[in-house]
């Protein structure tokens, strides 16, 4: 009985030892990693901020410049979601978002969109999605050039009631086979454009988180 | 027990017990990430370098734990190899990492990782559980690239697309556009393509095999009639 107990004893024992030093380990590691990966990030999201609106049009640190919303009937999301500010000498230039298309025909479509501060897109770009491939994959700029139509759009440019796709009687196109995604991209981006219209003021001056 | 010879783990490894092809280990990750040559490359070196890690690591501590516990403590090796492969990645090599996603952290449950730790490492001294781990983890890589290569001609027309994520810069000229204004075959790009492509991969390996049995066999029994005549 005693080496019953001794043996199990001992048997945790190892295990614990085991336990604390591989804990120590992966600390170490992720410390040790922890402020490249976030550099790799930034750059990641600068990379991608930059080919919506270009390097030379704001001066400031996008990445660094940014608040955090909520807005569940607007964004898709009842999480908050970042939004990033770009100036120029302290005015406002333009604002990135990342809100989701929820209604997609796999779930929903994560956007990545850029607002000039005259409301006009910059342009928007899909970052994840489970659309089907060959058919709903075609938002994906590196599939088809479609979701590059967005840029230079405004709210009033098309008309708000012709923010639709063309089946719906809107101007925008739809693909073969596949009307639910763009659809719900267009339905997506237009509330954001409505969201930001109503609220760019304090979207702009609100002091950053 | 005979020690095996390191040629002998080689050849276990690579292509007798090949995981891939043998013993259909760890067939998840082998069979979503299998789409291009530089994912299957990609995901091939992750699993190798977390093989040899955990064979090495549990070869040395092998005097240390007792029996019945050496399970929990092969998961716990594991999962710190993998979460440092993880963040490693994530760090150096950002581009990549957002590619294979989910599939890094879910080489903790490979089969043939903790397969090896047990058949293996646990009963073996430190540098042969290394060769083992490179050979099986090379066994693999041979397969993922294989049938990368496989459906990324099929379902693209390309080969190395995307080798800039693994290689940087230079990487961008490395991709090969084997056919122009191809059209895509989606068949082969879906997971239905990695299923019929592995299937094949196992029948070529079957018949080269039984291939090398006749040959063999044939061999002998002439080497026993010259000796009978």
């Amino acid at each position: 009985m005693k080496a019953t107990v001794r043996s199990m004893g001992m048997a945790a024992l190892i295990l614990t030892g085991f336990s604390v030093v591989g804990a120590g380990l992966v600390a170490v590691t992720y410390n040790g990693t922890k402020d490249i990966i976030a550099e790799a990030q930034r750059t990641a999201l600068e990379t991608s901020l930059n080919q919506l609106v270009p390097a030379d049009r704001y001066d400031n640190r996008v990445v660094e410049d940014s608040i955090e919303i909520v807005a569940p009937e607007w964004l898709g999301t009842d999480q908050p979601v970042t939004v990033y500010r770009a100036r120029k000498n302290g005015q406002p230039v333009a604002l990135f978002a990342t809100p989701y298309a929820l209604d997609g025909y796999g779930g929903p479509i994560q956007l990545l969109i850029g607002i000039y501060a005259d409301g006009t897109l910059a342009g928007v770009r899909v970052l994840a999605h489970k659309e089907t491939p060959g058919l709903g994959d075609a938002i994906d700029e590196k599939r088809s050039p479609w979701i590059l139509a967005f840029t230079g759009k405004s709210l009033k440019n098309p008309p708000l009631d012709r923010w639709k796709v063309k089946r719906d009687g809107g101007v925008f196109d739809q693909f073969t086979g596949a009307t639910v995604t763009p659809r719900a991209v267009v339905k997506a981006t237009r509330q954001f454009l409505e969201y930001v219209q109503t609220h760019q003021e304090a979207l702009f001056v609100k002091a950053k988180d | 027990m005979i020690e095996m010879s390191y040629r002998q783990i080689l050849q276990n490894g690579v292509w007798t017990q090949n995981t891939g092809l043998v013993a259909l280990l760890g067939l998840c990750p082998l069979l979503a990430t299998s789409n291009s040559v530089v994912n299957g490359l990609s995901l091939g070196l992750a699993t190798t370098l977390v093989l040899l890690m955990c064979n090495v690591a549990i070869s040395l501590i092998r005097p240390l734990v007792r029996p019945e516990v050496r399970i929990p403590v092969f998961v716990v090796v594991i999962a710190c190899a993998v979460t440092a492969v993880e963040l490693a990645m994530h760090a150096f090599l950002p581009g990549l990492y957002t590619v294979l996603g989910i599939f890094i952290p879910l080489i903790v449950t490979n089969c043939c990782v903790i397969g090896r730790a047990e058949a293996f490492a646990f009963k073996n001294n430190v540098a042969r559980s290394a060769v083992d781990g490179i050979a099986t983890g090379l066994g693999f890589l041979m397969v993922l690239v294989l049938l990368g290569a496989i459906r990324e001609v099929l379902g693209q027309g390309t080969l190395f697309s995307q080798a800039e994520l693994l290689f940087g810069e230079w990487g961008n000229s490395m991709t090969l556009h084997l056919i122009p204004d191809y059209r895509g075959f989606l068949l082969a790009i879906l997971p239905p393509g990695a299923f019929i492509g592995l299937g094949c991969l196992i029948a070529i390996k079957n018949v080269m095999d039984a291939r090398v049995q006749r040959h063999i066999a044939a061999r002998s029994a002439t080497a026993l009639m010259t000796a009978g005549s």
